[in-house]
C-alpha cells in the first residue's frame, strides 16, 4: 500500500442473505485519487461490496469508514450526500427525455412560477458535460445517441451530485471498442481531479490499462490485493478461479461437414435502433464455428435475428438444409432446427417467472411431453442432465432464476438452446458480462456442440474470442459483410480494419 | 429483494402466502357464528351455484391474465351468448327464402352458442395477437360491440319460455341451470369439471407453460420458440368459451334470455383471479387461486346479505377486500416500499 490517505474503507466486512454468505471479512481500502478495480467472477462478491460502499445494502458485520471517521450508510441517498456516486452496469436514465433532462430527473431547476428552468439547466448541463469534454446534444432524446454517449450523460448525472467517491459497475460491458478511449479518458479526468474510483469489469486487460490497485474476490472472500502494475492477466486468474489459467491450445481445424444454412441476399430496412443489411450472404458448413466479428450497431443482431424470423421486412433467403424458411415464422424456425441465444439474457433470454427447470425446458415442450402431457418426473430429469451436461450451479431446479448468478443465467439460457437439439445454433454476445469461469465452459460447450455437428454462428466484439472458438470469421460494418476469413487467418489487425471498413471501400473478398 | 421476505417472521411470511384461504376460513367461520343459516345445506348450495357462474368465467379471465393480458368483454359475451342460444330456442332459425323456421336441437344450440362464444375469443386474440392491439382496448370495445349486439338480436327485448317444446324436439336447456346430478347442481359440477381441466392444462402441458412464458416475458418466449401469437390467440378462445358456458347457464336457470345479463361480471372475474394470487404483470397465477378467490367474494356476498348489510355497503366492502388482498400481494413480493 501506499501513503495516501483513504478516503472510503471497509473494515472486516461480512454480508449474509437470507443464511448465505456473500461477503465474509472483507478489507477494502480506496485511496484518494485512484482507480481501484474490484476483480472476481459473478456470485463472488463484488456486487455486493459495491452496494454496501454505495449504501445499497447495509453490512451485517464490519464497518465503513469515512476520511477515517465510522460511518453507517443508511440508503443509497444517504451515502450519496457524502459524496460517493454509483454508475449501475444498467443505465439508468431515461431514454425518452432529453439529454438535459436527464441530467436533471429529480432536482430540476426551478423558475420563479416552480416550472422548470430549461434555460438554466441546459447551461449547467453545457458545462457539466464539457468538464467531461463531451458536447453532445442536449435537446436530443437520449435514447437516440449511441450507449457510449449515454454512458458519458450517467457519469455526468453522477458528478452533478458533487461526487468524491464513484462506483462504476462494468462500465464498458455495452460499449463499443471506440468508445472505451474516450470513457478512460473521462475517468482519468476525473481521477485528475481528486475523485477516487472503484471500478468493477470482467475485461481484464482493460482493468489493467485503467487501474492502480486491483483487489480480487472470490466465493466472497478477498483472495489477492496488489498495485495493478505489479500483477497480471494470469495472476489475476489464478486467484479468481483458484486455479491456473492455461491457454487452451485450438482445436485441430475439424474438417467441416455438409451445407447447412445459406443466407442469400439478405436486407432488412433501416429503423430506429435497427442497422440495415445491405445483401448479405454467407452458408455455414455443419461443425463449423461462425464468428460474426463487428462493432456495436455492424448489424451483427440484426443477422442473427434476421436468421431467425424476427423481421417481418426482411427480403432475400434463409435456407436450412435445402429447406427455404421464408414465410415462417420464429417458433417454426425454431421447430426446424434452429436455436438462438440473445444477447440481452434479461430482456430476451429469461422468463423470470418461471424456475431455473421451466426456463430449461422452454423450447422442447413438445419433445417432452408425452400425448401432450408433461410429466413433471420426466421433465425435470431432462432439466437435470442438461444442468449437469452445461454446469449449470443452482441451488435447484424450482429454484426462481434470478437467484443464478449471470454466468449461470447464460449457462442456463444455451442449455435451453441446445436441449431443443438445435441443427444451427445462433449466439449473441455469449460470453457478455460473463465471469472467466463461465465463458470458458461457455465456449467449451460451443466446440463440443460443434463437434457433434451443429452448425454454430456467433456474434461478438471480442477479438480474443473470435480468435479462441472460431473456424471461420465475417466481418461485418454497418450492415454489410467486410471480409470472410479462415480461423489461421483471422489476425487481430486484419478483423478489427474489417470491422471499421466504410460501405464503397474494398471488399476483403473480392 | 431477499431482504424483505428474510425479515418477516416466517409465520406471519406463510400466512400472508395463504391469505386467500385464510380470508376464505375467516369469513366461513364468523359468518357461520354470526347467521345460523350459513352452513345450512340449501344456502351452501345456492352459494356455490352464486360462485359458479364467477368462478368459470374467472378460469378464462385467468389464463388471460397469467399470458399478460385482460378480458373486459366475458360480461357481454355472457349476455350475447344467452340471446344466441335464446333466439335459436324461441323463435328457431328463420329461412326466410325457404319460408321455414328451423328449430335446432337442444345440443345443436348449446354447440352453436358455444362455438360463437369462441368465435367472439378469437376477435380478441386476432386484434392483441395479430394486429398488435392493447388487451384493454381491443376486449373494451367487444365489450360494447357485443353488448350492441345482443340488444340488436331482439331489439332490447328478452327471449322468454326457453325451456323448449317436446313437439320442436328442443327441450332440455333448464337442465344445465336448475338440473342436479347425484345431487348437485349442474353448474357446481361443470365448474368443478372445468377447474380440473384448466389445472391440468395450466400445469402439465406445453401450452399451459406457453401461456407463463409469454405473460413472464414475451420477447425472450418468441426467441426460445413459443408460437406466442397462438398462445395469445388461444388464451381469449378460452375465455370467449368460458363466456358462452355462463351465457347458457344463466339463460337455463332463468328460462329466459336478457340482453343485459352479464353487465360488470367481467370486474367480478378479475377481483377473483387477482384475489386469487395471480399477478396482473403476468406470468404468475394458479387456477386453484382463482377458485378460492372467487369463494371468497362469494361468502362474502352471501354472508352480508344473511346479515342484513345493505348492498351499498357490500360494494364498498369488496372493494376494500379487493384491494387489501392486492396490497398483501405487494408485500409478499417485496416491493412493498
Amino acid at each position: 500500500m501506499t501513503g495516501r490517505p483513504a478516503v472510503l474503507e471497509a473494515l472486516r466486512v461480512t454480508k449474509l442473505f437470507a443464511g448465505t454468505v456473500a461477503l465474509s471479512d472483507v478489507d477494502f481500502r480506496l485511496e484518494r485519487g485512484r482507480i481501484h478495480a474490484l476483480i472476481g467472477e459473478n456470485g463472488a462478491g463484488k456486487s455486493t461490496l459495491l452496494g454496501i460502499l454505495a449504501g445499497i445494502e447495509q453490512p451485517t458485520q464490519g464497518e465503513l469508514r469515512l476520511d477515517g471517521k465510522p460511518v453507517r450508510f443508511a440508503s443509497a441517498g444517504h451515502a450519496s450526500r457524502h459524496g460517493i456516486g454509483m454508475i449501475h452496469q444498467e443505465l439508468q436514465l431515461f431514454p425518452d427525455m432529453s439529454v438535459s433532462d436527464n441530467l436533471f430527473v429529480g432536482r430540476e431547476r426551478r423558475t420563479r412560477w416552480k416550472t422548470v428552468d430549461q434555460a438554466a439547466q441546459e447551461a449547467a448541463a453545457r458545462a457539466a458535460l464539457g468538464k467531461l469534454g463531451q458536447a453532445l446534444p442536449l435537446r436530443a432524446l437520449l435514447g437516440t445517441l449511441p450507449l457510449g454517449q449515454q454512458q458519458i450523460v450517467e457519469i455526468a448525472r453522477a458528478l452533478g451530485h458533487d461526487v468524491r467517491v464513484l462506483l462504476m459497475d462494468e462500465p464498458t460491458s455495452a460499449l463499443t471498442g471506440s468508445e472505451i478511449p474516450t470513457l478512460f479518458r473521462v475517468i482519468r479526468d476525473l481521477v485528475a481531479r481528486g475523485v477516487s474510483i472503484v471500478y468493477i469489469s470482467h475485461r481484464l486487460e482493460e482493468l489493467l490499462e485503467i487501474a492502480d490497485h486491483v483487489s480480487v474476490l472470490r466465493d466472497g472472500r478477498l483472495v489477492g490485493e496488489a498495485p495493478a502494475a505489479e500483477v497480471d492477466v494470469p495472476w489475476i486468474v489464478e486467484r479468481m478461479t483458484g486455479r491456473d489459467s492455461k491457454p487452451r491450445s485450438p482445436d485441430a481445424a475439424s474438417s467441416p461437414g455438409a451445407p447447412l444454412l445459406e443466407a442469400k441476399s439478405l436486407r432488412l430496412p433501416a429503423r430506429p435502433g435497427r442497422t440495415a443489411l445491405d445483401d448479405v450472404s454467407f452458408a455455414l458448413r455443419s461443425g463449423e464455428i461462425l464468428g460474426l466479428y463487428g462493432l456495436m450497431g455492424a448489424g451483427r443482431t440484426e443477422l442473427l435475428e434476421s436468421l431467425l424470423g424476427v423481421h417481418a421486412d426482411l427480403s432475400g433467403e434463409v435456407v436450412l438444409q435445402e429447406r427455404s424458411l421464408d414465410g415462417l415464422g420464429v417458433s417454426e424456425r425454431v421447430a426446424a432446427g434452429l436455436a438462438m441465444v440473445p444477447e440481452d439474457r434479461k430482456a430476451a433470454g429469461l422468463v423470470p417467472t418461471l424456475t431455473v427447470r421451466d426456463n430449461i425446458t422452454l423450447s422442447s415442450l413438445d419433445r417432452i411431453a408425452r400425448y401432450g402431457h408433461l410429466s413433471p418426473k420426466q421433465e425435470t430429469s431432462a432439466a437435470q442432465a442438461w444442468v449437469d451436461a452445461l454446469r449449470v450451479r443452482a441451488p435447484s431446479l424450482t429454484a426462481p432464476v434470478d437467484a443464478l448468478s449471470g454466468g449461470n443465467q447464460q449457462k442456463l439460457i444455451l442449455a435451453r438452446a441446445a436441449m431443443s437439439q438445435p441443427r444451427v445454433l445462433l449466439l449473441d454476445e455469449p460470453t457478455r458480462g460473463v465471469d472467466v469461469a463461465a465463458k470458458r465452459e461457455i465456449l467449451e460447450s460451443m466446440r463440443r456442440l460443434a463437434h457433434e455437428g451443429v452448425g454454430v454462428v456467433f456474434a461478438t466484439s471480442d477479438l480474443a474470442e473470435v480468435q479462441a472458438v472460431a473456424t471461420r470469421v465475417l466481418a461485418m460494418a454497418r450492415g454489410r459483410i467486410t471480409a470472410d476469413f479462415d480461423a489461421s487467418k483471422a489476425t487481430a489487425d486484419a478483423l478489427a480494419s474489417a470491422a471499421s471498413r466504410r460501405v464503397g471501400e474494398p471488399d476483403a473478398r473480392a | 429483494m431477499p431482504g424483505r421476505e428474510a425479515r418477516l417472521s416466517p409465520d406471519l411470511a406463510l400466512l400472508i402466502r395463504l391469505r386467500a384461504v385464510v380470508a376464505l376460513v375467516v369469513l366461513t367461520v364468523s359468518f357461520s357464528l354470526l347467521s345460523p343459516e350459513f352452513l345450512t345445506a340449501g344456502n351452501l348450495t345456492i352459494l356455490v351455484k352464486h360462485v359458479a357462474i364467477n368462478a368459470i368465467l374467472a378460469i378464462g379471465m385467468t389464463f388471460v391474465i397469467v399470458s399478460g393480458g385482460i378480458d373486459l368483454s366475458v360480461g357481454s359475451i355472457v349476455g350475447l351468448c344467452g340471446m344466441v342460444a335464446g333466439g335459436l330456442l324461441s323463435r328457431g332459425l328463420v329461412l326466410a327464402p325457404l319460408g321455414v323456421v328451423v328449430y335446432p336441437h337442444t345440443w345443436l344450440v348449446v354447440a352453436v352458442a358455444l362455438v360463437a362464444g369462441m368465435a367472439l375469443g378469437a376477435i380478441n386474440g386476432y386484434l392483441v395477437a395479430r394486429l398488435g392491439v392493447a388487451p384493454f382496448i381491443a376486449t373494451l370495445g367487444l365489450l360494447y360491440a357485443a353488448r350492441g349486439a345482443a340488444l340488436l338480436l331482439s331489439d332490447g327485448a328478452t327471449f322468454s319460455n326457453l325451456g323448449g317444446h317436446p313437439e320442436l324436439g328442443n327441450t332440455g336447456l333448464p337442465f344445465i341451470g336448475a338440473g342436479t346430478v347425484l345431487g348437485v347442481p349442474v353448474p357446481i359440477w361443470l365448474m368443478a369439471a372445468l377447474a380440473a381441466a384448466a389445472t391440468f392444462v395450466a400445469t402439465r402441458t406445453p401450452f399451459g407453460r406457453q401461456v407463463y412464458a409469454v405473460g413472464g416475458n414475451a420477447r425472450a418466449a418468441l426467441l426460445a420458440g413459443v408460437p406466442v401469437s397462438r398462445v395469445r390467440m388461444r388464451v381469449y378462445v378460452i375465455s370467449g368459451l368460458c363466456s358462452a358456458l355462463v351465457g347458457l347457464i344463466i339463460a337455463a336457470q332463468l328460462g329466459a334470455a336478457h340482453p343485459a345479463t352479464g353487465e360488470t361480471f367481467e370486474l367480478n372475474a378479475i377481483a377473483a383471479v387477482v384475489l386469487g394470487g395471480t399477478s396482473l404483470m403476468g406470468g404468475r397465477g394458479t387456477i386453484p387461486g382463482t377458485l378460492i378467490g372467487a369463494f371468497v367474494i362469494g361468502v362474502l356476498a352471501d354472508g352480508l346479505v344473511l346479515l342484513g348489510v345493505s348492498a351499498f355497503w357490500q360494494m364498498v366492502i369488496k372493494g376494500i377486500v379487493i384491494v387489501l388482498a392486492v396490497i398483501l400481494d405487494q408485500f409478499q413480493k417485496g416491493r412493498y416500499s
